[in-house]
């Protein structure tokens, strides 16, 4: 069980300003049933041109509901400029903190509260602007190159794994990983390259023989298992100098982004963990073989 | 909390007081070695002796036919393992999509070692198709592992069926029973059965013990080698207590086979009436006509499994959830993808596991409080239009 603080469980248990405004100033809706939570938040200014009124529906667990509710009664009285600086940040703060792997709920919050501000900022023309800028990252989860940059550097986070605990970005096939790696470096520069840089092995000459059994052992540990479990898998053909020809089983084999998972992931953990020299190719006519779901 | 409501048996149970009562002379009074020369262990191997007669009863077996293990996962490993060892030229495993991790886990890390794993894959209803077992099934299979009952839903695989055709390949044929053990009459004898493990806390012995029951002339290497204990057959100076614990846990079980499948199952079917009657848009996930009598695992949709457990737990109430939030990981559990549980309802999984100490007052306080809790969290919801 979760260990929740008692501001937590307060506002899980007892929600305040649950519900939807009736013609809301400024509204804002994130998440998905699919994604496991969701959010409506929905603003009403005042005469001066606060934040009068705010409410809240969430689908999600105890954090999602607790960061929702406590988040109403952050923006009340704030004006939308005041309101706009509340990161996810102060919403773990103003709970006295979230686990670490809760931390997207306060995300959320923050993303529904922009999203809301944005809406109003459009004089709520058509539907609610999408909260989405930027181009989509993370397609398990729809989290934005934008998104992730965000949380990246208002929190400071340093790894793939902090990123999936904020946004989610990460926590389901496992394709996206090499491009958040990409995302932190880029807001975190030289200090993480600094982090990682440390252990950094002595560049090793491989036999041919240990070049294929280490390639078999990558593809294992660190391709196959988020291959398998959304149904596909990946087997080694051949290895010819540096060409390493590769097919794909089952879900894999049909699916749109097998260029991009060749790249993106097969290719860089055979660059990091082998040689950078691989080139990574599908066998020719990989398509037409029926999918047997085994290992060669 | 003052008092509680323990729903959650399928996860662990509560040890029998009588159970307790019989080991405990164990730890002080009577702690030889049961292989010692001397009389003093020698009690305790006639103690071990009677643990393993009882254990046989309540499976229908033969003493001989019981490996004391540390529990389900070591069953599980050794059977998987020592299978593999004893037909080093077989390379297959067919076993299901629905199985525990003590299965998943060791196939997956086989499969990293060129082994090739299939996974049955089961339908809405949780059912596995014995035609696309009959299909893999193949003269390079080492081994069919396939539980008795799964931990999550309850829902209870044709066991004499899928043994049968793995009979006629000649292929040995593994099942974990960790969820079934204690709660539907077994008879080893008569069965198709080649090994199949038990774990004792899930029939109210201690964590720690558990058994892999092998069939006379089924052919398995010692998954953990060093002295002679269990006929050679897995090195390790015995757990006592815990034996012994067992094997009275096995004799109250077989004393206690009818309630389980009478009053318990009344008493589970109580509370799915109710649920099912005070919250609307709601289900159950699993094949309700072939199920653990104790196990009844609901999806609420528009709501969160975290959130009613954690709503539950302030009436004492402990249930689990098969929902990602619970877990740390973000998707829901293997078991309800499998069964291709849409997402929806999926999240708001709830298991309730019950055990003969539950009573009808405890259900009918469950029952009387899991409406307005589902119906405080759609109150919640976004998705609910109505609210
Ligand atoms: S694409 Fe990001 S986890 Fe699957």
């Amino acid at each position: 069980m979760w260990d929740y603080t008692d501001k937590v469980m307060e506002h899980f248990l007892n929600p305040k300003n649950v519900g939807r405004i009736e013609n809301p100033d400024g509204i804002g809706e994130v998440g998905s049933l699919a994604c496991g939570d969701a959010l409506t938040f929905t603003f009403k200014l005042g005469p001066d041109g606060r934040i009068a009124d705010a409410k809240f529906q969430t689908f999600g667990c105890a954090s999602a509901i607790a960061s929702s509710s406590v988040l109403t009664e952050m923006v009340k009285g704030l004006t939308l400029e005041e309101a706009e600086k509340i990161t996810n940040k102060d919403i773990v703060e103003r709970l006295g903190g979230l686990p670490e792997q809760k931390m997207h709920c306060s995300v959320m919050g923050h993303e529904a509260l922009m999203a809301a501000i944005a809406y109003y900022r459009s004089k709520g023309k058509g539907a609610p602007p999408a909260v989405k800028s930027g181009k989509i990252v993370c397609t398990c989860f729809g989290v934005t190159d934008e998104e992730i940059r965000r949380v990246v550097r208002d929190n400071n986070l340093t790894t793939v794994e902090q990123v999936t605990n904020y946004c989610k970005a990460g926590g389901g096939c496992g394709g996206c990983r090499g491009q958040i790696e990409k995302l932190i470096e880029e807001v975190q520069g030289d200090k993480v390259r600094q982090l990682r840089a440390a252990p950094e092995p002595p560049p090793r000459k491989l036999t041919n023989i240990q070049k294929i059994a280490l390639i078999q052992e990558v593809l294992g540990e660190q391709v196959r298992p988020a291959m398998r479990a959304h149904g596909g898998d990946i087997e080694l053909i051949d290895v010819v100098g540096n060409r390493v020809i590769v097919a794909f089983r089952g879900m894999c084999a049909s699916c749109k982004l097998a260029d991009y998972t060749m790249k993106e992931i097969v290719e860089a953990k055979l660059h990091e963990y082998v040689s950078p020299d691989l080139i990574v190719e599908e066998e020719a006519d990989a398509a037409q073989r029926p999918h047997s779901h085994q290992e060669s | 909390m003052d008092s509680v409501i323990y729903m959650d048996n399928n996860a662990t149970t509560k040890v029998d007081p009588a159970v307790v009562e019989e080991m405990l002379p164990y730890f002080e009074q009577w702690y030889g070695n049961p292989s010692s020369m001397h009389s003093f262990g020698g009690r305790v191997a006639k103690k071990i002796q009677q643990a393993r007669e009882r254990i046989a009863a309540l499976l229908g077996c033969q003493p001989d036919e019981i490996l004391f293990t540390s529990g389900g996962t070591e069953s599980d490993n050794t059977a998987i393992h020592g299978t593999l060892a004893a037909y080093p030229r077989k390379r297959k495993i067919i076993t299901t999509r629905v199985e525990h991790p003590a299965i998943l886990s060791p196939c997956r890390h086989l499969e990293q070692h060129g082994y090739e794993i299939y996974e049955l894959s089961v339908d809405r209803q949780g059912r596995l198709s014995l035609d696309e077992l009959a299909e893999v099934l193949d003269d390079n299979t080492a081994l069919v592992t396939i539980m008795y009952a799964n931990n999550e839903t309850g829902v209870i695989f044709p066991i004499e069926e899928i043994g049968a055709l793995c009979r006629a390949r000649g292929v040995p044929f593994h099942t974990d029973a960790v969820q079934a053990v204690g709660k539907i009459p077994l008879n080893l004898k008569d069965s198709t059965i080649d090994m199949l493990s038990l774990s004792g806390h899930k029939l109210h012995a201690p964590k720690g013990i558990g058994v892999l029951y092998i069939r006379r002339g089924v052919r398995l290497v010692p998954f953990i080698l060093g002295g002679h204990q269990e006929a050679g057959r897995r090195g390790g100076t015995e757990n006592v207590p815990g034996i012994i614990g067992l094997g009275k846990a096995a004799e109250l079980a077989r004393e206690y086979m009818e309630d389980e499948n009478t009053r318990v199952r009344a008493l589970r079917d109580r509370l799915e009436a109710k649920i099912l009657a005070t919250c609307p848009d709601t289900m159950v996930n699993g094949d309700r006509q072939n199920r653990l009598p104790n196990t009844l695992n609901v999806s609420f949709e528009y709501v969160e499994g975290e959130s009613i457990l954690m709503m539950l737990n302030q009436y004492g109430i402990c249930a689990s959830s098969g929902s990602a939030c619970t877990s740390g990981s973000l998707e829901p559990s293997h078991v309800m993808r499998a069964m291709g549980v849409p997402f929806t309802a999926a999240h708001g999984s709830v298991r309730f596991s019950l055990s003969r100490f539950n009573t009808q007052q405890e259900v009918d306080f469950v029952g009387e409080k899991i409406g307005p809790i589902i119906h405080r969290l759609r109150q919640l919801s976004p998705f609910v239009k109505t609210a």
